[in-house]
């Protein structure tokens, strides 16, 4: 409608196209790759309710607060809760998924080294939610 | 208002008329007002989270009350009247046409608003702008939480009346010597924006009256313990609020587009691609609703499309800003007061964008995800964007709402001090969210990382507090004693304005 010429826009558009098709590309490859659980990963059970995380490995022990794992091995988190949405996060590990009442959501991680780390909450859940928090700690092999 | 001033009427007859004017100022002044209560609620949660450890708010309960009708407020009672009160004043003016179609429809659309926002006010519920389910059904405390239902159930029905108010003015009460590609590009912003409303928000509704079910324990739809399914929420919430984004932006890029090819002296460089990328918008902002919802367990397949989606809004979105800085080039530029607002909401406005691609894209959205960074993400959009151009164009109204200047030093002070406070609160946060810390939380552990952005981002906050007061000195002010305005052209630039007050109805 306009009655000039538009090319430099549509220079701009394409170069604007190219780079979120690059992040887009980029990120699709990565997720690929962060979603392919490891085979040997050992399952532990998380449990958010209000306010605080139980967990369960797969010897039958359970931890509440605490998570001890051990470096150099992978672990599949099979996450759910038993009241409200939560969302159980490692934030260091970047790992991070919802905790639906009725539904298992899975993450893995396969902490390097050892170290303290905190647990979270990052899904608001009431009261409480602030405080929803957990320690993990990896331990030499 | 100070036209009401020098040609005083009773408070009854702008309060019961029907004029499109007299209900552009109705919002105009409901809207400001929620805007500084909004604020205010903002400013208490900064001083809040300026220490660890409680601080002025006692308890967590009262404080998740404040964040959520904070939430609330700023979306529903400010943002979106204030769009209403810009273009019950300009639409019908710039499509040539004597009023708003629908007279009636449009006083009943504003005054459902009152009623709601009271609900909101004095419910003060906890379950955040999200009524965040099963939460919000076996958990929040009523009857706050009701009353936020219903509140958010009349804005719908007052947003849908306006709506087809709009599009219905736009459409068919346009001069019949105007083509729909000769409507001013602030008018193509309200068609979009109403069109994409009247898509989105029946949803919502529906959703809405099954979380009331769900809470008066007769159904079950978002409920697990009744064998419902809470991401179902999620669907419908975020397919109506996504694209509801996009309402609330897309009048304020629209205001944008009226004041900076008039500070510029210069034509819009391209009124095309202006329409062109608010058309897409509109339709793109339907394809990216789950974006939010990554965390929740979707496929691989799922995330993939929504990530697309989302990347597709970001052109559209680009095309805005090409123009602006293609219409400025060149220009003689005029940094009046508007213009220093709408360039400062350009500026945020392409970081906001730039920090949406990084949550967009899957794998780093696990990062930011309710850390502070979406926190800071989003209000770079409805603050530093959407609030930047509605104030913008308040100064840029201010002389044909009042026929008086406002104090034009002050203006520039607010703009300043306001720049400078969005920029400590909000980049602040998105290095937060990066840390780690997670939104909507009362208290937090001392890392010496998070006490350190904190405050940085109360003193901001802060800063903006000062500025809006200076903002409110200066609005009361000029519309009672400031210099009158030369109405023909009250910045000195020159060129083809549209007058409301020129509108006024002597009948009315």
């Amino acid at each position: 409608m306009a009655g000039h010429s538009n090319w430099p826009e549509w220079i701009y558009i394409g170069i604007v196209v190219a780079l979120m098709t690059w992040v887009g590309a980029e990120a699709w490859e990565v997720e690929r790759l962060i979603e392919h659980v490891p085979a040997d990963a050992e399952i532990i059970k998380v449990t958010g309710q209000q306010w605080f995380w139980t967990f369960e490995h797969e010897d039958g022990t359970k931890e509440i607060g605490e998570l001890h794992v051990e470096a150099g091995k992978a672990y599949k988190f099979e996450v759910t809760a038993t009241d409200v949405i939560h969302s159980f996060n490692i934030h260091d590990y970047v790992v991070l998924i919802d905790a639906i009442p009725g539904r298992v959501n899975t993450v893995w991680f396969a902490p390097d080294e050892p170290g303290v780390h905190d647990i979270q909450c990052r899904e608001y859940c009431g009261l409480i939610h602030y405080n929803m928090r957990g320690t993990l700690y990896v331990e030499e092999p | 208002m100070v036209l009401e001033l020098q040609k005083p009427r009773p408070i009854w007859q702008i309060m019961f008329s029907t004029h499109h004017t007299d209900v552009g100022l109705l919002y105009l002044i409901m809207s400001l007002g929620f805007l500084f209560l909004g604020g205010a609620l903002a400013l208490a949660i900064r001083a809040e989270l300026f220490l660890p450890g409680a601080q002025i708010i006692g308890d967590a309960m009262t404080f998740n009350r404040i964040f959520t009708v904070h939430g609330t407020t700023l979306i529903f009672l400010f943002i979106i009247p204030f769009a209403s009160a810009v273009g019950n004043y300009f639409v019908p003016i710039m499509v040539r046409y004597k009023d708003m179609a629908y007279p009636k429809l449009n006083a009943i659309a504003f005054w459902m608003i009152p009623p709601a926002g009271a609900l909101i006010w004095l419910g003060f519920a906890d379950f955040t702008w999200y009524a965040t389910p099963p939460y919000s059904i076996i958990s929040a405390p009523g009857p706050a939480a009701d009353m936020w239902i219903f509140g958010l159930k009349i804005l719908g029905i007052s947003s849908v009346l306006g709506a087809i108010n709009f599009v219905v003015t736009i459409l068919k009460c346009k001069h019949p010597d105007m083509s729909i590609g000769q409507v001013p590009l602030l008018a193509w912003s309200f068609l979009s924006s109403s069109l994409i409303i009247l898509v989105a928000i029946p949803t919502f509704a529906a959703a809405l009256l099954m979380l009331l079910t769900d809470r008066l324990g007769v159904s079950g739809f978002f409920n697990p313990a009744m064998g419902g399914d809470p991401i179902a929420y999620a669907h419908l919430f975020w397919f109506t609020f996504h694209p509801e984004v996009y309402v609330l932006v897309i009048p304020a890029i629209g205001m944008m587009y009226e004041i900076i090819p008039r500070f510029s002296r210069r034509p819009i460089y391209s009124y095309g691609s202006g329409v062109f990328a608010f058309v897409l918008l509109a339709i793109v902002g339907f394809s990216s609703w789950a974006h939010h919802m990554y965390a929740t367990g979707m496929s691989f397949t799922e995330k993939t499309v929504f990530m697309v989606g989302t990347l597709a809004a970001v052109p559209a979105s680009a095309m805005h800003v090409f123009n602006f800085i293609a219409t400025m080039w060149n220009g003689r530029i005029r940094f009046s007061t508007p213009m220093m607002w709408a360039v400062g909401g350009i500026a945020l406005f392409f970081s906001a964008g730039a920090g949406g691609v990084v949550n967009s894209a899957m794998p780093l959205d696990f990062t930011t995800h309710d850390t502070y960074w979406v926190v800071g993400h989003f209000h770079l959009f409805v603050m530093g964007t959407i609030a930047f151009g509605s104030i913008g164009y308040l100064y840029y109204m201010f002389p044909y709402v009042t026929g008086r200047m406002y104090n034009e030093a002050m203006g520039k002070i607010h703009f300043i001090l306001s720049f400078v406070g969005t920029v400590l609160v909000f980049f602040t946060q998105h290095v937060l969210g990066l840390y780690g810390m997670p939104r909507r939380i009362f208290d937090y552990p001392p890392i010496p990382e998070w006490i350190a952005m904190n405050q940085i981002a109360s003193i901001g906050a802060m800063i903006i507090g000062v500025s809006m007061a200076i903002f409110l000195a200066n609005m009361i002010y000029s519309s009672g004693r400031g210099e009158p305005a030369n109405t023909d052209d009250p910045f000195g630039v020159g060129g083809k304005y549209y007058y409301p007050f020129e509108a006024k109805n002597p009948s009315h």
